[in-house]
């Protein structure tokens, strides 16, 4: 082996791997602790206290509920499809970590920081219904089924109204470079005019990640958990997995398209000298308190109240007000 | 090396999972097959350097047509086995159809003018999502809102042949409910006791 291969590709391919753990271990430690935040943030709404009993103030309960589950029994259901059946959590939770490939969590710190991040990034959560639909039919069992039906519509429907939000954000940005997006120059009238879109992507992120109060898909009074029900131990875990790392995927989504990602809030100059990747996990997590929130707060949408925000006012909405962004921007000479 | 390496990767298993989807015994592995196809697909998009396209491809193939696809299939009750039973049959035409296309094809190739007809543009240094986008919406305008037009008219054709208005059916009217005042439904009686509502 000659050392200029060792320079070539070994140090380079080392350094890839380093960047991937590091990356995989941050995301997997944040579902962590969001679990636990979602349990501590429930309890205060619902005047309760939470998990107390493991470690100080009950920290180490996510760690304690991780071990629990791996040594569980995997059970799988004789009539299951195997092979789709163990690439569902499998997919679901891989195409959760790869999108944090162009999350640029702060202004150096991107893995790749690639042309199209916007659309890469719409692409892999555009997928991640595969996740879901697979887990659905391979368990074949009426309740996942319908789950996984009842998911594959939804989060098609709310993709379109993603998809044209993003639109408005690449319309007024002028690029599809996520951490371009982010630097890109915003005047007050303009994030005046993006405002009602963060609120149409807000919400349909919630549909996007199947979250309450869409959380139809897994519906524990009607379907006794969807989707996921013939799951158990791992494969179980690695559901639960990928639903919170897509959560904290969707919250960076947001902060980047529309808080301005690792500048300092209200881009107040005094405040710069926290370092960026600062400001975007603080984002980050008031975007997964609204989560959390709205969970603790709605009760669960009927489906086709689902279906009716969905296509007759989001769609019409978000298509209007790309129109009137990019006519604004005519206006003010923009483009 | 490595686009070399990538680019057999990505050619060797987009025709292995293209030959899977129509080998597979089960639709709906056919289906997931042809996912993985058109992911692949998009990866040698990707080393061709366009990365527009590749993105727009696993959106709109992978995200929305394979989904509805893969939808139906799932909803279908089919033995496939059974339909297989006859196919041998068509075998002759089969191979018709594929050697008149392979011969178009070849045909094509011998044809097709030693320089493209289109010219390399002269901005180099923009990236290929502009470059797109300034081509699409000036040379070629007419062709593509056209085929926007012909989209569209599918579009509006397939809800106006599957939309069915059925009798008898109630419909929630949101606007409605909304707009209903606590004095146009309810009444508050104040009932003597021992007398009734009367």
């Amino acid at each position: 082996m000659t050392p200029d291969f060792w320079n070539d590709y070994g140090m380079p391919f080392l350094f890839m791997v380093l960047q991937i753990v590091i990356t995989i271990g941050a995301v997997i430690f944040s579902v962590a602790y969001l679990t636990y935040a979602e349990r501590k943030v429930q309890g205060a709404m619902q005047r309760r206290q939470g998990p107390t009993t493991v470690g100080p103030f009950g920290l180490l309960q996510p760690i304690a509920d991780g071990i629990k589950l791996l040594s569980k029994e995997t059970i799988i259901p004789s009539q299951a499809n195997k092979p789709v059946f163990f690439l569902a959590p499998m997919l679901l939770f891989s195409l959760a970590l790869v999108a944090w490939a162009v999350i640029p969590v702060s202004a150096k710190i991107v893995i790749a920081d690639i042309n199209v991040g916007v659309l890469y990034l719409f692409a892999i959560s555009s997928m991640g219904v595969y996740g879901v639909i697979m887990a659905g039919w391979a368990s074949n069992s009426r309740y996942a089924f319908l789950g996984g039906m009842r998911s594959a519509s939804q989060m098609v429907s709310y993709e379109v109204s993603m998809g044209l939000v993003i639109v408005c954000v690449i319309l007024a940005t002028g690029t599809m470079n996520l951490s371009e997006i982010v630097t890109a120059e915003r005047p007050v009238w303009l994030q005046i005019l993006l405002l009602p879109m963060l609120v149409v992507f807000l919400v349909s992120i919630l549909a996007e990640t199947n979250r309450a109060p869409f959380d139809l898909p897994e519906g524990e009074s009607e379907l006794s958990g969807g989707f996921m029900v013939e799951y158990s131990a791992f494969a179980y875990a690695m559901f639960f997995l990928g639903e919170y790392a897509n959560m904290i995927l969707m919250s960076a989504m947001a902060t980047i398209l529309f808080l301005g990602g690792w500048l300092p809030p209200f881009e107040i100059q005094a405040l710069a000298f926290v370092p960026g990747i600062i400001w975007f996990v603080l984002k980050v997590c008031a975007v997964l308190f609204f989560f959390l929130w709205t969970r603790a707060t709605f009760p669960r949408y009927r489906y086709d109240q689902l279906m009716r925000l969905g296509w007759k006012i989001f769609l019409p909405l978000s298509l209007i007000w790309v129109v009137v962004i990019a006519g604004t921007l005519l206006y003010m000479g923009r483009i | 090396m490595i686009t070399a390496i990538a680019f057999y990767f990505f050619s060797a298993v987009l025709l292995l999972s293209a030959l899977c989807v129509i080998t597979a015994r089960n639709p709906v592995h056919s289906v997931l097959f042809l996912i993985l196809a058109f992911f692949n697909a998009a990866g040698l998009f990707v080393l061709l350097g366009a990365e527009f396209i590749a993105m727009i491809l696993v959106i709109v193939y992978v995200g929305a047509v394979a989904v509805l696809f893969l939808f139906v299939v799932m909803m279908l009750d089919i033995s496939f086995a059974d339909l297989r039973k006859g196919a041998m049959q068509y075998v002759p035409l089969g191979i018709l159809i594929g050697g008149l296309m392979l011969a178009e094809l070849v045909t094509l190739y011998m044809a097709w003018p030693a320089k493209p007809p289109v010219e390399a543009l002269p901005m180099a240094n923009v990236t290929n999502t502009v470059h797109l986008g300034q081509v699409l919406y000036t040379d070629y305008v007419l062709p593509f809102q056209v085929s926007g037009l012909v989209l569209l008219v599918a579009m509006i054709g397939a809800i106006v042949l599957t939309f069915r208005q059925r009798e008898g059916v109630r419909r929630q009217k949101i606007a409605q409910q909304v707009s209903r005042k606590q004095a146009d439904v309810i009444s508050i009686e104040k009932i003597p006791t021992g007398k009734g509502i009367g």
